[in-house]
């Protein structure tokens, strides 16, 4: 059976391709269309940079993108603490009482549509009178990316032999130092991984933002939804060409933390 | 099973005593080597202690104690509650009652990295993230040692158990073998009044576990350190320890020297446990000298030797090991003088089972009791081989019968 999947056939190859450009192709025509010289998104006008350079000229795009990026460090950030935490809770808190509850509740959002998580935290928001800006967002875009957080940073923990903890306390460490000596190392590429999960949440995020930003706080993804909807220009390729390269990078560098973290310990955090 | 020789003992609860059996030949006869000259003093007792996880009673009010410099094995079924006995000497499990006396001070509420005791764990638990040497630092790190005596300590440690080159190693690039060593020269490193070691050779295969086996006892002879192994392995226990505690639900059934258990179960459990053991639960008849008649449920009379500790009960029960009950084709000439020299019963052998060392042999007497006799293969021929079918005595000495009460 394996010796079948692994032989490279006429079959193989085609479904390989096949799966690759179902998958990929939508988006290699948009970072190749980014580059079209046209003014016309669907005409293709020979090589050109034009669109960076107009996006980079484009105040309000630009100040979108910074808001994004902002919201995405400090949410993500926030996200991490809370989340590892958390994790820590449930994975070691043996005399947690409440502790499937708490989990339950925990992972709600992962299973939330979102729909519902925004218009109930715009609820929110509006009943506190709150100004409605960069720190709703980054408040709703935290608990939006922590249970992701816990997931990754409980699972490495649940693969983490207890009698770790053990030996560094029988050597003479007492429970905080065994673990920060040696839980805290072998979790820190789960935690990365988590955070880097966190921030491209946060940044390919719509629906919650939309619901919890107010006027003038758009962030990136607004901006280029409701450009859209005036009508596709080659300039919102150039950007989604340059979101894409920015999730590129940092999932590669999170697999590879998590890489880096399944050779030191038994699993891999998943990713 | 056990080397035991069948013909040594002549009155088996007369072997009492701390000394090894056999001792290895660069090491004195007799007991371990004592290092406090109050040798009445245990270094560790286990007064009354007691654990319950829920409903279930792990530990049920154990008393023990363990002197310096002795090798000590608990044994026992998985389930016995022989780890958390060693967990509650580490400190991971606090007990619910009781006291845990280490030297004069009671330790049993003290948190495990206060204890002067460690611990090799099961699966070795080595850091990970850490390599050979900063595994085996980290105690002494923690322990506020200077740079330099941790440097000294360390390479003393890796020479200790021969892992010298392999300093910078991270333990997933090291053997199971390799593993091992480091694991106890980290638990070694603090020098420990007592190491605890839980099932430490378990990850083993069968060649190497029976050269760590060497190489630990002889360690332990050499650093005059009190080891606590805990195992279910009895070849293990009866190999390394001076001295075994048997555990069986949460209690110890006995506490003796590897002979003693073998030779001298106090109960039917521990002899069932220890080793292969042919049992005829009967009534005690009359006494003649320092014999005992017992007649079996079967209604067959052996004559056994009185233990030095009198029978006080009136149901009995006896027991046999394999190796003592000998196999011929006519019965043995008996003493005249003595009609009950030799127990014999005559029977057929069902099943033969050819083990290399030895041949198992079941005989079935006419009652219908099977008696299991281990015949050692002393011969390359097989000259004296009994077959299936074939009718034999079987026949053994009262003094190689053990009387159990309970």
């Amino acid at each position: 059976m394996t010796r079948q999947v692994n032989r490279i056939s006429p079959f193989n190859i085609t479904s390989l391709a096949l799966g690759l450009a179902f998958l990929y192709l939508p988006i290699v025509i948009l970072v190749i269309y980014s580059f079209n010289a046209s003014r016309l998104v669907t005409v293709w006008g020979g090589w050109s940079l034009r669109w960076y350079t107009e996006f980079f000229n484009d105040r309000a795009m630009l100040d979108a993108a910074w808001m994004s990026l902002r919201v995405a460090a400090v949410s993500a950030t926030v996200a991490t603490l809370l989340g590892t935490l958390a994790a820590i809770g449930l994975a070691r808190g043996e005399r947690f009482k409440g502790r499937s509850l708490f989990s339950g509740m925990l992972y709600a959002p992962l299973v939330m549509p979102e729909v519902i998580s925004g218009l109930s935290l715009l609820l929110l928001f509006v009943a506190l009178n709150a100004e409605r800006g960069f720190w709703t967002v980054t408040i709703a875009h935290t608990t939006l990316t922590m249970c992701f957080v816990t997931v990754v940073v409980q699972s490495r923990l649940a693969s983490i032999d207890r009698s770790l903890e053990e030996a560094a306390m029988d050597l003479g460490c007492d429970p905080v130092k065994a673990f920060l000596k040696v839980t805290l190392p072998l979790i820190v590429p789960a935690i990365v991984a988590g955070w880097m999960l966190a921030f491209t949440l946060s940044l390919d995020d719509v629906v919650i933002a939309s619901f919890t930003t107010g006027p003038g706080s758009a962030t990136l993804p607004i901006r280029i939804y409701s450009e859209v909807r005036l009508g596709v220009k080659p300039q919102i390729n150039a950007i989604c060409t340059m979101v894409i390269a920015l999730i590129a990078v940092v999932i590669v560098v999170a697999s590879s933390a998590s890489k880096l973290s399944s050779s030191q310990g038994k699993s891999a955090a998943p990713l | 099973m056990t080397e035991e020789s069948p013909e040594i003992t002549p009155k088996a609860d007369g072997v009492a005593g701390p000394a090894k059996p056999e001792p290895p030949p660069q090491a004195p006869v007799g007991p371990a080597p004592q290092l406090e000259p109050a040798a009445d003093m245990p270094l560790l007792r286990i007064e009354g202690v007691g654990k319950t996880f829920g409903s279930f009673r792990a530990v049920d009010r154990l008393s023990l104690d363990i002197r310096a410099g002795e090798f000590f094995a608990l044994l026992g079924p998985s389930g016995c509650g022989k780890t958390t006995l060693l967990r509650m000497l580490a400190g991971f499990e606090t007990p619910d009652e009781g006291r845990i006396l280490l030297g004069a001070k009671d330790i049993a509420q003290v948190p495990p990295h206060l204890r002067p005791v460690n611990m090799m764990f099961q699966n070795y638990a080595l850091f990970p993230h850490l390599s050979v040497r900063d595994n085996i630092a980290f105690g002494l790190k923690r322990a506020g040692m200077a740079r330099d005596e941790i440097a000294t300590r360390v390479a003393e440690m890796v020479a200790l158990v021969k892992l010298e080159g392999m300093e910078k190693r991270k333990p997933d690039q090291l053997s199971g073998g390799q593993k091992q060593r480091v694991a106890l020269a980290r638990s070694l490193a603090r020098r420990p009044q007592v190491l605890l070691l839980d099932e430490p050779l378990a990850a083993l295969d069968k060649k190497l576990r029976e050269s760590t086996q060497l190489e630990l006892m002889d360690l332990q002879r050499r650093l005059g350190m009190t080891f606590i192994i805990v195992t279910h392995d009895q070849e293990e226990a009866m190999t390394m320890a001076g001295r075994i505690g048997v555990m069986d639900a949460g209690r110890l059934e006995q506490v003796a020297t590897p002979r003693e258990l073998y030779e001298a179960p106090h109960s039917r459990w521990v002899a069932e446990f220890i080793g292969d053991v042919n049992l005829f639960d009967g009534e005690v008849g009359w006494r003649e000298n320092n014999r005992l008649l017992v007649t079996t449920k079967e209604g067959v009379t052996l004559a056994v030797t009185e233990p030095r500790q009198r029978v006080t009960k009136a149901t009995v029960c006896v027991a046999i090991r394999p190796e003592k009950v000998k196999l011929s084709r006519r019965a043995p000439v008996s003493d005249a003088a003595n009609t009950h020299a030799i127990n014999r019963l005559e029977g057929v052998v069902t099943d033969v089972s050819y083990l290399g060392g030895l041949t198992a042999y079941k005989v079935k007497l006419e009652s219908g009791v099977v008696v299991r006799a281990s015949v050692a293969n002393t011969a390359r021929l097989d000259i004296d081989a009994y077959l299936a079918g074939q009718r034999v005595v079987a026949w053994f000495t009262p003094d190689d019968c053990m009387v159990l009460e309970q």
